[in-house]
């Protein structure tokens, strides 16, 4: 394992709990008060993006609602590492029933809520991209176009990772999964197929809709303090990497993330009524070779010799992001232009 | 286990009796749920439950269910009390004093059923019936009680458990287990298809000579059932079956069968 020093003089970075930066600015996470949601001694493995980002996210949101908030969780790895019967991590009100439903009992919760007149309790539901791309996206289409008063939050580890690391629709093209195996003349998940569930949110014209990265964690922090002030449906898309399935070393999950950010692979951008009203720009432009190089999920695009087609295809995918986002100070959005 | 009948009651209209809030709410216990999504008193709700654990929760589904057992009775009766007319019970029995034999059912067919036994008992027959009004649990020993010393129960089921017949007379034969009954398990109106008067008066004529198979299926069209077999017999491409039946039935129309 790489050894990666802790530099403590990093003011103004986005290091976690900065204790250099103005109380007012450092992440929930400094606080004492902190919530804690998602206490210590789950199971989830080393370096485990989602278990960072929801740590944030809900934390985020407690400190939001002052307390007020219920969770419902889909099933997944979230779920699986966090609740063995009868251990419970969460310190919240939590409820977890389906794969796929998560989006339809948060409704219940919130019409529940809003028939008991408990308006100022907040509902956030949560899953993984198994449960909200592919099993729950029904229940989540119902829930925007109904736009009931829910933030769901995925945490998009781009595959099946509790049962297998099993292809999902969020599956990035050319990566290495149980299911998308390195074998025949197309290795990995095939181009061309895959859901962007963002874009997808954003056609429903809900009031909002945003991406974020554990990479950053105060932008996502920001998000889902944003989304609680709004009511209605709000989606927020998080890219949590997963050693595990990845084949990513736990102590660069953070490295992976912003690999991705600044590859223009993983674009972060906020949406109101299907609007891009905001965008984070790429600080430092990186290769996409960059952020694949750290995943053995893709070591077949440059072993035994470089796969210079599908990477060459890889970066046409970020650089697209790239143009449609406006992720460069020099760049404009191009959001009219289909692509 | 709360069981609706299929298209019989959800696409027909029917008076009810609608009691006013103020008597349902001086019936029914204030609502206080065990379980709570409250901000105040954090709980998590539908943990992952493995092998250590598992048979436990499942125990106690089943120990609630049996409680229910007790418990439906009881509650019938004060329901009574309360509003002034019944509201099911266990089980339902209908003139079945001395009845030598009994028709055994679920659900809306059991209007249709005491119309034939109100008639069957006009001409003399020793006739009655029982309506179950729970499935789960099932009242075993309040049917066993109900049907007294009947020579022998027609259960009228609208379902099927393909590959071995009827599901609520296998329950119904358990509850009269070493009685010596005879328990006919009879399949009929599946997808909806009418259970007529006339239809059920000669089932259970014939069944008081007992005629009848272990599995009856009333009012089967054996000749369209045989002219499929012979189809798919004939050829190795014989179609959907479905269809190809509607094609063999012709123009279907709203009708008795």
């Amino acid at each position: 394992m790489s050894h990666q020093p802790i530099r403590f003089y990093q003011t103004g970075t986005f290091t976690v709990g900065n204790r250099l930066l103005d109380p007012a600015l450092r992440t929930v996470q400094s606080d004492n008060e902190r919530a804690n949601s998602l206490t210590s001694g789950h199971r989830a493995c080393q370096g485990c993006g989602e278990a960072l980002g929801a740590r944030y996210a809900v934390d985020a949101a407690v400190r939001a609602t002052q307390g007020n908030l219920i969770v419902v969780n889909a099933t997944g790895c979230l779920e699986v590492f966090s609740t063995p019967y009868p251990e419970s991590s969460w310190q919240v009100p939590w409820m977890h029933s389906l794969f796929g439903n998560a989006p339809a009992v948060a409704s219940g919760v919130a019409a529940a809520l809003k028939v008991q007149g408990k308006s100022h309790i907040r509902v956030l539901a949560q899953g993984g991209d198994g449960g909200t791309t592919d099993i729950g996206l029904g229940c989540l289409s119902g829930m925007f176009e109904r736009n009931d008063d829910v933030l769901y939050l995925c945490y998009d580890n781009e595959a099946y990772m509790n049962t297998g690391v099993q292809r999902s629709s969020a599956t990035p093209a050319g990566a290495r999964t149980a299911t998308t195996p390195v074998a025949g003349p197309e290795p990995g998940a095939p181009f061309g197929q895959g859901k962007n569930l963002p874009l997808i949110a954003m056609a429903h014209g809900i009031p909002y809709v945003a991406t974020a990265s554990v990479a950053n964690l105060h932008d996502l922090e920001r998000k889902v303090e944003h989304a609680m002030d709004l009511r209605g449906s709000r989606y927020i898309h998080v890219h949590v990497p997963c050693p595990l399935g990845w084949g990513s070393e736990p102590a660069d999950t953070i490295k992976v993330a912003r690999m991705a950010v600044e590859s223009g692979l993983f674009p972060l951008y906020e949406a109101e009524y299907g609007e891009v009203t905001g965008r984070v720009p790429i600080r430092k432009l990186a290769p996409v070779n960059a952020y694949l190089k750290l995943q053995r999920r893709f070591a077949h695009l440059f072993r035994p010799e470089e796969d210079l087609a599908r990477l060459a295809a890889i970066q046409g995918i970020a650089d697209r992001n790239i143009r449609r986002f406006g992720l460069l100070p020099d760049e404009k959005p191009m959001e009219a232009k289909n692509d | 286990m709360v069981c609706m009948d299929g298209f019989i009651l959800t696409h027909a209209y029917e008076r009810v009796d609608i009691a006013d809030q103020a008597q349902v709410d001086a019936f029914l216990p204030k609502f206080a749920p065990r379980q709570m999504l409250d901000p105040q008193h954090k709980v998590s709700i539908g943990a992952m439950v493995g092998p250590e654990a598992f048979m436990e929760v499942r125990y106690l589904q089943h120990h609630k269910q049996l409680q229910a057992l007790e418990l439906i009775p009881q509650l019938s009766g004060e329901f009574e009390r309360h509003f002034g007319r019944p509201c099911g019970g266990l089980v339902r029995p209908y003139r079945t004093e001395e009845a030598e034999t009994i028709v055994i059912a679920l659900g809306s067919v059991n209007g249709t059923i005491q119309d034939v036994v109100d008639e069957m008992r006009a001409a003399g027959v020793s006739i009655g019936s029982v309506s179950i009004g729970s499935f789960r649990p099932f009242p075993l020993e309040a049917l066993r009680d109900a049907v007294g010393s009947a020579k022998r129960l027609v259960v009228v089921e609208k379902d099927l458990a393909v590959g071995i017949g009827g599901i609520v007379s296998m329950d119904v034969r358990k509850s009269v287990a070493g009685l010596g009954t005879v328990v006919y398990t009879v399949i009929a109106g599946l997808g909806g298809r009418s259970i007529t008067c006339s239809s059920l008066r000669q089932l259970l004529d014939r069944a008081l000579l007992d005629e009848l198979e272990p599995v009856t299926f009333l009012d089967l069209n054996w000749s369209v059932v045989r002219r499929h077999l012979d189809r798919e017999a004939r050829e190795r491409r014989s179609g959907p079956t479905a269809e190809a039946i509607l094609r063999d039935v012709g123009t279907v129309a709203s009708r008795a069968h």
